[in-house]
């Protein structure tokens, strides 16, 4: 048989024999009215868990976008001082944080969608529980147990269609939200633990601390270069530091080529991509 | 008629548009029959992309009940098989 007529036979047979448990069918306004706030709260839930769920992928993205962030400075400050190994490393990092971030996008978008499915099904539930709210009133006060059977009926069926149909979307986005709940807790863990940080810089904030080292020697050699030229141990010296000093222009190849090279000939200012060094 | 997309709510459709739906209804049928996830998730698309096309939403606050009704657009074959096997899956 029909894939449509089938499902719609077994929305009507359910409401039917919830129909049938009633001895007195108006009864049936009454208990069905009170599923029906109930329903309208459960989806409202739903809605709220959903956003919250979005809301903690957002951060997460955010989190793991200044991780990726700081990579791409740590990779553009190695090259700066020549270190194209350390510099590659912090953008092969930055990289699988990048398609991770990818992956959360995709959650990200998926939930809102789910919100935004579950916003319109309790708009359109609320609307139909009004309606329902009036006509109940109306057979209860117009028409005897009798009469009002058919009517009832009617109402009943349409609400209770409605009812499975925004009960199973409620289920759904549960399960949903729960796999995905899943998955952004093991990355809060992460997130929480640094070992995100020791993926993203294995052996702890291992790039840093070189860089820190690099900046860090080169400003006492500077420092101990000019205090010997105060003293007058060696005017030749004069020139190295004068052509280290920020704003002069040296020779940026020469940095990248000579890798640990004195610091007086690599000068600070060099510090963005060269050519050629696959990219 | 009435028909109503799980999901999305409920639309009117003309007479004359019932036949082409019945047909696309029997690829699905065939679809969920023969397995292939891949064909019915398009069957199932196709058949939802024509109801939305030629149906008109009916208000919200209407409580008339579907003649037909369809699976959610996101549901996989085999929720649909769970649903038309009336395992309990649809609450009520």
């Amino acid at each position: 048989m029909s894939v449509m007529k089938r499902l719609s036979m077994i929305f009507k047979s359910k409401a039917n024999k919830a129909l049938d448990r009633m001895e007195d069918p108006r009864e049936t306004l009454d208990y069905s009215y009170q599923r029906q706030l109930e329903l309208l709260q459960k989806v409202r839930r739903g809605v709220a868990d959903v956003a919250t769920s979005r809301k903690r992928v957002e951060l997460q993205i955010n989190g793991l976008k200044q991780k990726a962030d700081k990579l791409e400075e740590q990779g553009r400050k190695a090259l700066g001082v020549g270190r194209e190994d350390l510099a590659r490393e912090a953008l092969t990092r930055r990289s699988a944080i990048q398609s991770q971030m990818a992956e959360l996008q995709v959650q990200h978008d998926n939930l809102q969608a789910e919100e935004e499915k579950l916003t319109l099904a309790s708009q359109r539930l609320q609307a139909k529980v009004d309606s329902f709210r009036t006509k109940k009133e109306t057979i209860k006060a117009t028409y005897t147990a009798a009469e009002a059977q058919t009517r009832i009926n009617e109402a009943f069926s349409g609400i209770s269609e409605e009812m499975g149909d925004v009960g199973l979307a409620i289920q759904r986005a549960e399960d949903k939200t729960a796999q995905m709940q899943a998955r952004a807790g093991a990355i809060d863990e992460l997130l929480a633990s640094g070992a995100l940080d020791d993926f993203s810089g294995s052996r702890g904030d291992d790039i840093q601390a070189e860089l820190d080292r690099l900046g860090g020697g080169r400003d006492v050699e500077l420092e101990l270069e000019r205090m010997k030229a105060e003293l007058g141990q060696g005017p030749a010296r004069r020139e190295a530091i004068e052509a280290g000093q920020p704003g002069q222009t040296g020779q940026p190849s020469q940095a990248a080529q000579t890798g640990q090279a004195p610091p007086p000939q690599a000068p600070p200012t060099q510090q963005y991509r060269q050519p050629g060094e696959g990219l | 008629m009435i028909v109503r997309i799980m999901g999305e709510g409920q639309v009117e459709i003309a007479p004359d548009d019932i036949d082409v739906l019945n047909a696309l209804d029997s690829e699905l049928e065939a679809a969920i029959d023969s397995g292939d996830e891949a064909v019915f998730r398009a069957k199932l698309h196709a058949l939802l992309d024509k109801v939305r096309h030629v149906g008109k939403a009916l208000p919200a606050d209407s409580l008339e009940p579907s003649e037909l009704i369809l699976p959610p657009a996101d549901a996989s074959m085999d929720e649909v098989r769970d649903m038309l096997g009336d395992s309990g899956l649809i609450p009520g």
